[in-house]
């Protein structure tokens, strides 16, 4: 079970991520999909009709290309440093394993 | 639970703020002194940086057909204690509110205290806890996560509903109704966020126990050398 572990969680993980896109249907002509946060926001002005957003954003991504291109810029930094430090971990576990299999030798 | 700029009344967006900024205040604060102490620290307190940069990133789809993102400030929060998140959370909201119109400069004080300071809170108690219960280590991981996660949202929820009570049913119906949209969505979220933590958990322990140790994330009788 500890051998396949990590294995079992990214595959739970995969799937839970794409069960989804299967078991949902869409609802008459409605978006699927769309942000929590949007739907939010939306239920905001159903509550208060009246509200109006006194600022808004200092600069908005002018199209969905450029919005997720900033997205996904956010997460490649984050795997990139990620990766980064487990593969100095690895590499200096496997460095410090050898160098006292040499010892365990002698 | 990004709050959009500009959705919180002003008197809100500035309690909210009042109220996040000793806690980002006093996590530069502890987290400068265990960096001089420790600068060995310095790449860890990357990794949960860039765990977090990873996470929030992700618009993962969800069983209510709406799509959410993790929060990843659970994972910072069991290493380096619950108040070093919030500075991180801070950095990460502001880059989504000035480059991806998501959330706010007005709003920033009460996305930082959801997802930067009440999900690490809880996601650090839980962990405690569930240590003191003596549960598999692999589970406290992914409780702490998962509740970390599923609490960010409740108090977005909350602080929406303070906002906007409803106009018949008060404070409670607008709750309900912005928890149905956030809470439900995010349940399977918070799964993945449980297991993507103890996944980075796993890799930790395996290639870099010592450092966990040092943490005090176990004692050292429970890891290998």
């Amino acid at each position: 079970m500890k051998k396949h572990q990590n294995l079992i969680l990214i595959m739970a993980v995969i799937i839970l991520a794409l069960l989804p896109l299967w078991i949902v249907e869409p609802v008459d002509d409605a978006e699927i999909f769309a942000g929590a946060d949007g739907e939010a926001m939306a239920a905001i002005t159903e509550i208060a009709p009246t509200y109006e957003p006194w600022l808004s954003p200092v600069w908005v991504p002018p199209s969905g290309e450029i919005e997720s291109l900033l997205f996904s810029l956010q997460a490649a930094l984050g795997g990139a440093f990620i990766g980064y430090y487990l593969g100095g971990s690895v590499a200096r576990a496997r460095a410090f394993r050898e160098l006292r299999g040499t010892t365990d030798v002698k | 639970m990004h709050i959009m700029e500009g959705f919180l009344p002003a008197g809100h967006a500035l309690g909210w703020s009042l109220a996040s900024a000793p806690v980002v205040a006093y996590g530069v604060y502890s987290l400068g002194k265990k960096v001089k102490k420790h600068p060995e620290y310095r790449m860890l307190l990357g990794v949960a940086a860039a765990f977090t940069f990873i996470l929030s990133a992700l618009k993962i789809p969800s069983v209510t057909g709406s799509s959410s993102h993790p929060t990843g400030t659970g994972f910072g929060a069991l290493l380096f204690g619950p108040t070093a998140m919030a500075p991180i959370g801070l950095v990460v909201l502001l880059f989504q509110a000035l480059l991806l119109a998501h959330g706010g400069l007005a709003t920033l004080g009460a996305n930082v205290f959801s997802m930067a300071i009440v999900g690490p809170f809880v996601a650090y108690g839980v962990f405690r806890l569930t240590r003191m219960l003596r549960l598999p280590f692999g589970m406290t991981v992914f409780l702490a996560a998962f509740s970390g996660n599923l609490m960010t949202y409740l108090t977005t929820s909350a602080q929406l509903a303070l906002a906007f009570p409803d106009p018949t049913g008060g404070f409670v119906a607008s709750f309900v109704k912005f928890a149905s949209i956030f809470a439900l969505t995010q349940l399977p979220l918070a799964i993945i966020e449980g297991l993507l933590t103890m996944l980075i958990f796993n890799a930790l322990t395996r290639f870099n126990p010592r450092e966990l140790r040092e943490l005090k994330i176990f004692p050292s009788s429970e890891v290998p050398s």
